[in-house]
C-alpha cells in the first residue's frame, strides 16, 4: 500500500504524518518504531480478552430459559447439593459452555491463520473446503448409515473436514510454484462448490436426510454430549500447538515467500504445517457443532487492529476472542427469542455482520 | 520550438499480436483465439440445445430437432419441441449467459476472481427473496398457483435488486472501491444465507425441501413466460456491457492508472455493477441461483481465449454451454429422477476449474 | 529508429504550436489533505511549455501528493490545479487524458496481460467502443515500444519482465497516450544505475526531439540535475527552492531540505552541480 495513496490506512496515514513531522525535524532520534505503547496494548488486549472470556462464561452459564443467579451458580460450581439449578449448571450450562470456549477459539485462531497464510482479507477457514467436506461426509452418515446424534457426526465431519482441505492445498499446490494465496483461495471455492452440490443431492433423495441435516448446518451449541470433547480435545491441542509454534515463520511469510526464504524460513514446511493446523482446529469446530461460518472471517480482522500484524500475538488474542465472540453469541441466541433459542451460527452471522461492514467501512483494512 | 508532434510509425512497423480490423470509423483488434472460442461455443450451445430438446418421454433425434428449429417437421415433433420443450432449454442457456456475464463484470470491476454475484451476496439476496415466498406464503402447505409462478421469481428480483443497493449503499464511501465492495458484499452474504438456514429450520420438513429445489437451480417447468424475461434483459445489457468493455478493461489497471486514461472511475464501476446486478438477479428470478456458472465460466472463457481479463462474448457463450450442458446431464444422469441443473453446474464447473488450476497455475501478485 | 515526425494533415495526436514560455499547468495556491491530514497548503507551482521539471525533496514531504493533484488523481481541498489555464477538475476527465498523461510510482496490470495490450491501453483517451484499434492507434502504439526499446518484447506477459522492462513498458504506454504533459512519479525507482539513465536519456529525448513538457518526481539528486531544466525543491509540503538546477542545488539547500552535509562540485560530465555527501546533519532542524 502507498503511502500516497488515495485513502491512505490509518497506520499508513500516521506513518506519513510521521513522517512529515520527521523532515521538520530533521533528524531527531526516533522513537523506536511500534514502540512501548504497542507493547503496551497487546498486552491490555490480552487482558481484557481474559476478563472477557470469564465474564463471557459466568453469562453462559446464568442465562438461559431458566435464569440463575450467579450465587446460585457459585455454589453449584464449588458445592453442589442437587437441587434443580445445581443439575441445569452442572449438566446443561457448563458443558455448553465448555463447548462455545473451545469452538470458538479453535475458529479465531484458525482464520487468523487462513487470512496470513492466503495473505487474503477474505479467506474464511470454510475457504478451504473444511465446512463443506465436514457437511458431505454428515449427509453421507445419516443418509446411507443412519446416524443422526452429533456424537455420531463428530468423526465424519472430522474426516470430511480434513479430507477437503488435505485435497484443497494438494489442488493449489500442483503446478510450479508450489500453493500461492491466488490458487489456494479457487481451489478451495471449487471444492466447496462442488461437495455443496454433491451433499444437496443426497438431501434431495431423501427427507428424512434434509431434516437431520438443516439442523446440523445452522450450527448450534444445544445437546452437545461432553463425551464429544473427550474425544476430539487432543486434536484442537495439536491443532493449536503447530500453529503457535508456526507464528514466526507466519511473521516472515506475511512479507512475502521470497523475504521468508531468505530469512531462512522453509516457505514449503510452513505452509505444509499451516494448512495441517487449520484443517484440525477448523475441522474439529465444525464437528462439534455445525459449520459457524463467520467467526473466523470477523474476529482476525478486530483483533489485528489492537495488536498489529504480528502472529506471536494475532493468534493467541484471535483465539480467545473467538471464544468470548461465540460463547456471548450463544447467549444472545438463548435470550432473543425466548422460551426458544436461536442457533448460535444464525446469532453470528448476524450480528457479526452488520459489525464486520461497520469496520470495512470505517478504514481501510490493511491487506494482510 | 520542437515540432508538436504525432506519434506515427513507418507503415510497416505493426505492433505484434495486435492484428487490426477496420471498417470505415469501425476499428478493432483481431483475436482469432477468442473469436474461435465464440463461434466453437455457439455451434456447441445449438447442438447441446438439439440434444436436449430431443430428450424426454417422446425421444426425438438431433436432425430431426434441429429441422423443426428451422421450420419443418411434422405437427406432433413442433409441437413438443417448440412449446413443450424449446422454453426450458432456453431459459437454461439464457440464464447461464445471463450469469456469466454477470460473473465476468463483477470479477473485472472487484479486480479479484472469487468476485463473483454468488460470493458478494447477490444470488443470495434472490434467495432470500424467493425462500420467502416458498416458506411463509403458502399457508401452511405447498406453494401453488398464482402466488408459485409469479410470486416466487417477482420476489427473488426484488431480492436481489435490494441486496445490491444495500451493498451498494454500504460499500460507497467517497467512492467505490472495488475491494470493499467484495469486503460489504461477503458480509451481507454471510446473513443472507443464516437468514435462509433459519427459514428452512423453523418451517416444515416439506417447504423446506422445496426450497431446497429452488435454491439449487432448477429449470424444471420452465415455460416461455420464464424465457422473456431473461432474453430481453440479455438484449439491453449484453449490448450495453459490450460498449462499457472497453472502459472496463482500463479498470483493470488501478484507479490511478484509469483515471490517468481518463476514465470516471466511480461512475464506470457503478455503472458496470448495475448491469451485472440486474443481469443475476434476472436470471435467479427465471432459474434460481445456478451454482457456479457465474463463478467458473469467466475463468473458463478468460483461459480459452488466452485474454489477461474476463471477456463478455466469450464468456457469455462458456455459460450458456455450461448449463444447457449440465440441463442435459441432470435429466439423464439418474434414470428417472431428475436433478436440479445447478447441482451439476457444480459437479462439472468445479473439476474443470480445479484442472485449469492444476494445469496452469496463475502468477500470484502476492 | 523511428522519429517523431510532424503530423499529416487532419490528424491531431500531438499538441497545437504553443508560445514556448506558456504555463501548461499550474497550481494555484493549492490545499491537499488525506481525510484530515493535511500535506500541503497554500502552495504555487507553476510548468512551463516545453519543460523538464523535477521534483525533489525528502521522503514524505509531499512531492507524490503535489503530481497527483496536478494529474487531477487528488482533488484539492484549497485552491485549484489550472492545465491550459482552465480548471482541471471542471475539464472532461477524457479531454485531460489527451493532454496530460500520468505514471503513478507502483501501477498494477492484470496477470497475463502481453506489453502490446498494456501500451495499447495508453491509447484509451482516443478511443471509443466502436473505435478501438485505429490506424492512429496503431501507429502511436508501434511508435512508442521502439522509443522505449521494447518491441521485440510486445507479445510477452507484462508480468514476466525484468524491472527495467516493465517499467519501459509504462512509460511506454504514458507516450502511446500521446500526450504533450508527462507527469512521471519516481520513474527509475527499482532500477539500475544504467537502466535510471537510460529512462532519463528517453525523457531527454522526449522533451528535445518530440517537446513534451515533463513533470517528474525523482530521488537521485545528480540525476534530476543532469536531467531537468528546472528544479523544484520541497520540504514538509512547502516548495524551499526552485528554479535553474545549479542555483537549486547548493550546500546550505541540501542542509536544509535533507538535513545533509554535503560538498558541491560540478558534474564533470555534465557540468550541471553534483551532489557529494558528507554525512547527516548532527544538529537538529
Amino acid at each position: 500500500m502507498e503511502t500516497d495513496g488515495a485513502r491512505p490506512t490509518v497506520a499508513a496515514r500516521a506513518a506519513g504524518a510521521q513522517a512529515a513531522g520527521m523532515a521538520l525535524t530533521a533528524l531527531k532520534p526516533r522513537p523506536p518504531a511500534g514502540g512501548s505503547g504497542l507493547r503496551r496494548r497487546r498486552r491490555l488486549t490480552l487482558l481484557g480478552l481474559v476478563v472477557a472470556v470469564v465474564a463471557g462464561s459466568l453469562l453462559s452459564v446464568a442465562v438461559g430459559a431458566k435464569a440463575i443467579p450467579l450465587d446460585t451458580v457459585w455454589h453449584a460450581l464449588t458445592a453442589a447439593t442437587g437441587t434443580e439449578d445445581d443439575v441445569v449448571v452442572l449438566q446443561l450450562r457448563l458443558p455448553r459452555t465448555l463447548f462455545g470456549l473451545l469452538v470458538g477459539a479453535a475458529l479465531g485462531m484458525a482464520g487468523a491463520l487462513i487470512q496470513g497464510h492466503t495473505r487474503n482479507p477474505l479467506a474464511d477457514p470454510g475457504l478451504l473446503g473444511v465446512n463443506a467436506g465436514a457437511g458431505f461426509l454428515v449427509v453421507v452418515a445419516i443418509y446411507l448409515l443412519g446416524v443422526t446424534t452429533p456424537l455420531g457426526y463428530v468423526w465424519f465431519a472430522l474426516l470430511g473436514a480434513l479430507a477437503a482441505g488435505v485435497f484443497v492445498f494438494a489442488v493449489g499446490s500442483a503446478g510450479r510454484g508450489g500453493p500461492t494465496p491466488v490458487t489456494l483461495a479457487l481451489a478451495g471455492a471449487a471444492v466447496t462448490a462442488l461437495l455443496t452440490a454433491l451433499t444437496s443431492s443426497v438431501i434431495l433423495l431423501d427427507v428424512d436426510t434434509l431434516d437431520a441435516y438443516r439442523f446440523w448446518v445452522v450450527g448450534s451449541l444445544a445437546g452437545r454430549d461432553l463425551e464429544i470433547v473427550a474425544q476430539v480435545w487432543w486434536l484442537l491441542a495439536a491443532g493449536a500447538v503447530i500453529a503457535l509454534a508456526t507464528a514466526p515463520a507466519l511473521n516472515a511469510l506475511s512479507l512475502g515467500d521470497d523475504v521468508a526464504r531468505s530469512l531462512g524460513f522453509s516457505v514449503g514446511r510452513t505452509r505444509l504445517l499451516g494448512i495441517l493446523a487449520i484443517t484440525l482446529l477448523a475441522g474439529t469446530a465444525t464437528a462439534m457443532c455445525g459449520p459457524i461460518a463467520f467467526l473466523g472471517l470477523v474476529v482476525p480482522h478486530v483483533v489485528r487492529s489492537l495488536t498489529g500484524p504480528d502472529y506471536r500475538w494475532l493468534l493467541p488474542c484471535s483465539a480467545v476472542a473467538g471464544a468470548v465472540l461465540l460463547v456471548l453469541a450463544d447467549v444472545l441466541g438463548r435470550i432473543v427469542v425466548r422460551p426458544g433459542e436461536l442457533q448460535v451460527g444464525i446469532v453470528l452471522a448476524l450480528v457479526g455482520g452488520p459489525f464486520f461492514i461497520a469496520l470495512v467501512r470505517r478504514r481501510a483494512l490493511a491487506a494482510v | 520550438m520542437a515540432a508538436p508532434t504525432t506519434v506515427r510509425a513507418p507503415r510497416a512497423a505493426l505492433v505484434p499480436g495486435r492484428t487490426p480490423l477496420r471498417i470505415g470509423p469501425v476499428s478493432t483488434v483481431v483475436r482469432l483465439r477468442a473469436a474461435a472460442v465464440v463461434v466453437v461455443g455457439l455451434v456447441v450451445v445449438v447442438l447441446a440445445l438439439a440434444v436436449n430438446l430431443g430428450l424426454g418421454e417422446y425421444p426425438i433425434s438431433v436432425p430431426d430437432v434441429l429441422a423443426v428449429l428451422l421450420g419443418g417437421g411434422n405437427g406432433g415433433q413442433r409441437l413438443v419441441v417448440l412449446d413443450l420443450r424449446l422454453p426450458r432449454s432456453l431459459t437454461g442457456a439464457l440464464v447461464g449467459a445471463a450469469l456469466a456475464v454477470s460473473g465476468a463484470i463483477t470479477q473485472s470491476i472487484a479486480r479479484n476472481p472469487l468476485a463473483s454475484p454468488d460470493i458478494i451476496g447477490l444470488t443470495a439476496g434472490a434467495t432470500v427473496g424467493a425462500v420467502l415466498v416458498i416458506v411463509f406464503a403458502g399457508a401452511g402447505g405447498a406453494v401453488g398457483g398464482a402466488t408459485a409462478a409469479v410470486g416466487i421469481p417477482v420476489a427473488a428480483l426484488l431480492g436481489g435488486l435490494l441486496t445490491a443497493a444495500l451493498i451498494y449503499g454500504l460499500a460507497w464511501r467517497r467512492g467505490l472501491q472495488g475491494f470493499r465492495l467484495v469486503l460489504v458484499g461477503v458480509g451481507v452474504n454471510a446473513m443472507l444465507v443464516a437468514l435462509i438456514q433459519w427459514m428452512l429450520v423453523v418451517t416444515g420438513v416439506y417447504q423446506a425441501a422445496r426450497a431446497y429445489v429452488w435454491l439449487n437451480g432448477s429449470l424444471n417447468g420452465r415455460g416461455w413466460e420464464h424465457v422473456w424475461p431473461v432474453a430481453v434483459a440479455l438484449a439491453v445489457l449484453v449490448p450495453a456491457a459490450l460498449v462499457l468493455a472497453h472502459v472496463l478493461g482500463a479498470l483493470q489497471y488501478g484507479d490511478d492508472t484509469a483515471r490517468g486514461l481518463g476514465i470516471r472511475v466511480d461512475r464506470s464501476r457503478s455503472v458496470l455493477l448495475l448491469v451485472a446486478v440486474c443481469l443475476a438477479s434476472v436470471a435467479a428470478a427465471a432459474a434460481g441461483p445456478i451454482a457456479f456458472v457465474a463463478l467458473v465460466a469467466p475463468q473458463i472463457a478468460q483461459r480459452l481465449t488466452g485474454i489477461a481479463r474476463p471477456p463478455i462474448t466469450g464468456s457469455l457463450v462458456v455459460g450458456a454451454v455450461l448449463t444447457v450442458v449440465a440441463d442435459i446431464l441432470a435429466r439423464t444422469a439418474l434414470g428417472g429422477t431428475e436433478l436440479p441443473v445447478g447441482i451439476v453446474t457444480a459437479v462439472i464447473g468445479a473439476p474443470y476449474l480445479l484442472f485449469l488450476l492444476a494445469r496452469h497455475r496463475r502468477r500470484s501478485r502476492g | 529508429m523511428t522519429t517523431w515526425t510532424t503530423p499529416a494533415a487532419g490528424e491531431h495526436i500531438g499538441a497545437a504550436d504553443r508560445d514556448p514560455g506558456a504555463v501548461r499547468l499550474r497550481a494555484d495556491d493549492v490545499r491537499l489533505a488525506y481525510g484530515e491530514h493535511v500535506v500541503i497548503d497554500g502552495l504555487d507551482l507553476d510548468v512551463v511549455n516545453g519543460t523538464v521539471t523535477a521534483v525533489i525533496g525528502p521522503n514524505g514531504c509531499g512531492k507524490s501528493t503535489l503530481l497527483r493533484a496536478m494529474g487531477r488523481l487528488l482533488k484539492p481541498t484549497g485552491g485549484q490545479v489550472l492545465l491550459d489555464g482552465k480548471r482541471i477538475d471542471r475539464t472532461p476527465t477524457k479531454e485531460v487524458a489527451k493532454i496530460l498523461g500520468m505514471l503513478p510510482q507502483s501501477p498494477l496490470a492484470p496477470e497475463g496481460l502481453t506489453v502490446a495490450d498494456l501500451v495499447a491501453r495508453g491509447r484509451h483517451p482516443h478511443q471509443a467502443w466502436y473505435r478501438q484499434w485505429s490506424g492512429d492507434d496503431e501507429d502511436a502504439v508501434a511508435t512508442a515500444l521502439e522509443w522505449t526499446g521494447i518491441a521485440d518484447l510486445a507479445e510477452r506477459p507484462v508480468d514476466e519482465l525484468s524491472g527495467g522492462q516493465r517499467q519501459r513498458a509504462w512509460i511506454s504506454m504514458a507516450l502511446a497516450q500521446g500526450t504533450d504533459l508527462l507527469l512521471l512519479d519516481e520513474p527509475t525507482t527499482y532500477l539500475d544505475l544504467a537502466h535510471q539513465v537510460e529512462v532519463l536519456e528517453l525523457v531527454r529525448r522526449l522533451h528535445r526531439e518530440a517537446g513534451r513538457t515533463v513533470v517528474m518526481v525523482l530521488h537521485d539528486l545528480n540525476l534530476a540535475a543532469r536531467y531537468s531544466d528546472r528544479l523544484v525543491a520541497m520540504r514538509a509540503g512547502r516548495i524551499v527552492a526552485s528554479g535553474d538546477p545549479s542555483d537549486v542545488v547548493t550546500e546550505a539547500l541540501l542542509a536544509e531540505v535533507f538535513g545533509l552535509d554535503a560538498r558541491v562540485i560540478p558534474d564533470p560530465v555534465s557540468g550541471t552541480p553534483m551532489v557529494v555527501p558528507i554525512g547527516v546533519h548532527s544538529s537538529s532542524g
